[in-house]
């Protein structure tokens, strides 16, 4: 079990920060975190201690840093259950996912061949894909999604077959918090010989991730949304993909030698993908994130969240002026609505109280056909979240209505 | 200047009245030139605003749109405000708007019940619900202007 107390103590975020002159209760988690001590103290030491680069000097200070770095890339390998040559230090997972688009999609799709997704993906997994089809006259399919907003394993069979030659799909949805049945999903893909890309972004910080265990072909995630630094993230990849894909971008870092006829000689993978100088305190960063994680542990994690978002549930549903729309969604993400107010205005009384969540329409076209509205307001936990911030934040819910979201202008 | 203007309560009234029951709310030219869309990098305020002007006279406003109780309301009491105004008048009261919702000085009363929002500055991130609406007026008014 968690000693939540106790975790609260390592983030400076939690220690009496004050919002709207309220005790902060940060409900946001999926779009970042916050971040423990020994992340920032990371991040700090590398600026007043080394802040030299990586891979290049012939002196002691650069050597030292380069291995904390490299040894960074095997903590992050074994944290997924990779090779260390399988991590690509990219700068988040928008990145991770573009770089898997552009270097594998457009060298290896051709016209006929069929992308499968799901409308209920982060722009940053959909958006790059449209260019790909684009380019490359391959189309994009979508898996309709259940009227609760579910994918659900007999949706996907149907709509896979064999011209599908790209699956990618959330692991876990940053709209309605369903986990995804990405391990059948992968199965069921590598018989058509289609290759499945996992958007980690809302399951890597949360849940245990194997790699190998669910065999997908890439992963994507976000150091930010798992207690590292901003400017961070990860794609995994299977090797023998890896070597099949073109880095998008070159320079110095990725190239062995290279000549005036043009010729270039790339470094193997991972490095062929990291041209530049890195954000190399926020590399660092994710290692002691994923250490901090790992001490906590994955289950442990994984398990309070569901309890969290099981007690916050039982008691939203007993509030006459709440709809919520993924009541057993088994992640700590809670999207709903309060009756005849506006997300945002709903979203803005709630920050005069102290509580941040989030409102948006963050996925227009699944809420309005399958919600049947545009926007919505989603609370998001984290392990640090309590079971006190639910009552509070339940308790505020009572008070949202549209003469008290106007009050607080006054 | 009407002393019910200086009451809260009596502020808090307009806000809800415009929200529940926006004036104007309907636009009658569909793509029009006289339309402009406007949504909110920030937020989720998604508004169209339209106007009608004939010998340069503001002769009808009009909008609708997915917004919250401010740009809702915020816009509802402005296409009141400049209907049947000159362009120039309509510019002056716009810009007058502006400057008290930016906490510069301007005068009240030009603004009757959009005085309503004099303290929207307090909570600067709904500063741009609060002129979301209002300055699709003033774009759409400028491009008449400039014709
Ligand atoms: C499911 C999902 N994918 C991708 C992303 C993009 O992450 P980032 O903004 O860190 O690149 C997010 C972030 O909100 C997300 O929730």
């Amino acid at each position: 079990m968690l000693n939540v107390s106790e975790i609260r103590k390592d983030f400076p975020m939690l220690n009496n920060k004050k919002m709207s002159n309220y005790p902060l209760i940060y409900l946001d988690n999926a779009a970042t975190t916050f971040k423990p001590d020994c992340v920032i103290d990371t991040v700090v030491n590398y600026y007043k201690n080394y802040s030299c680069n990586i891979h290049r000097g012939d002196y002691e200070l650069s050597y030292q840093i380069s291995d904390e770095y490299d040894k960074t890339r095997k903590v992050v390998a074994n944290f997924i259950n990779s090779e260390d040559k399988e991590v690509v230090f990219t700068s988040g997972a928008s990145e991770s996912l573009n770089l898997i688009a552009y270097g594998y999609g457009m060298n290896n799709l051709t016209k006929g061949d069929v992308i499968l997704t799901c409308e209920a993906e982060h722009a940053s997994n959909i958006l790059p894909w449209f260019k790909v089809a684009e380019k490359t006259g391959a189309t994009i399919e979508y898996i309709p999604l259940q009227n609760d907003g579910v994918l659900s394993i007999e949706n996907f069979k149907k709509a896979m077959h064999s011209n599908v030659k790209v699956v990618t799909l959330a692991h876990i949805s940053n709209v309605l918090g369903y986990v995804n049945p990405i391990k059948e999903i992968t199965k069921i893909a590598h018989e058509y010989n289609a290759i499945v890309i996992c958007d980690g972004a809302q399951s890597v910080p949360h849940v245990k991730v194997d790699v190998k265990d669910l065999d997908i072909d890439f992963l994507a995630f976000s150091g930010h949304k798992m207690c590292a630094a901003t400017g961070v993230g990860i794609m995994y990849g299977k090797y023998d993909l890896l070597n099949a894909m073109e880095p998008f971008m070159l320079g110095g870092g990725s190239n062995a030698r290279f000549d005036m006829c043009g010729n270039i000689q790339l470094k193997n993978a991972p490095f062929k993908f990291e041209s530049g100088t890195p954000a190399i305190e926020a590399v660092l960063s994710i290692g002691a994130a994923v250490k901090y994680l790992e001490k906590i542990g994955m289950d442990n994690i994984e398990e309070y969240e569901l309890e969290l978002k099981k007690y916050a549930i039982s008691k939203i549903e007993k509030l006459e002026n709440i709809i919520c729309y993924n009541s057993l969604a088994e992640t700590g993400i809670i999207t709903f609505n309060v009756k005849d107010v506006f997300a945002q205005d709903a979203a803005c009384y709630l920050n005069s109280k102290g509580i941040a969540v989030r409102a948006g329409n963050h996925c227009a076209k699944i809420l309005m056909n399958t919600l049947n509205t545009s926007e919505t307001i989603r609370a998001s936990f984290y392990f640090y979240n309590t079971y006190e911030e639910v009552d509070f934040f339940v308790e505020t819910l009572k008070e949202v209505t549209v003469e008290n979201c106007i009050n607080i202008l006054f | 200047m009407s002393q019910y203007l200086k009451d809260p309560m009596f502020l808090r009234q307009i806000i809800m009245d415009h929200y529940q029951y926006p004036r104007n709310h309907e636009l009658v030219n569909e793509n029009d030139e006289f339309q402009l869309h406007m949504a909110s990098e920030s937020c989720i305020d998604d508004i169209t605003v339209e106007i009608k002007v004939e010998d340069n006279k503001i002769v009808h406003t009009g909008f609708d749109g997915v917004a919250c109780t401010i740009a809702t309301s915020s816009t509802s009491i402005m296409s009141e405000l400049i209907l049947n105004k000159s362009l120039d008048e309509a510019v002056l009261i716009i810009n007058n708007y502006l400057d008290m919702v930016s906490e510069k000085e301007y005068d009240e009363d030009m603004l009757e019940e959009a005085i309503a929002f004099s303290t929207v500055s307090k909570q600067a991130n709904r500063i741009k619900c609060a002129t979301i609406g209002i300055d699709g007026f003033l774009k759409l008014i400028e491009k008449e202007i400039a014709k």
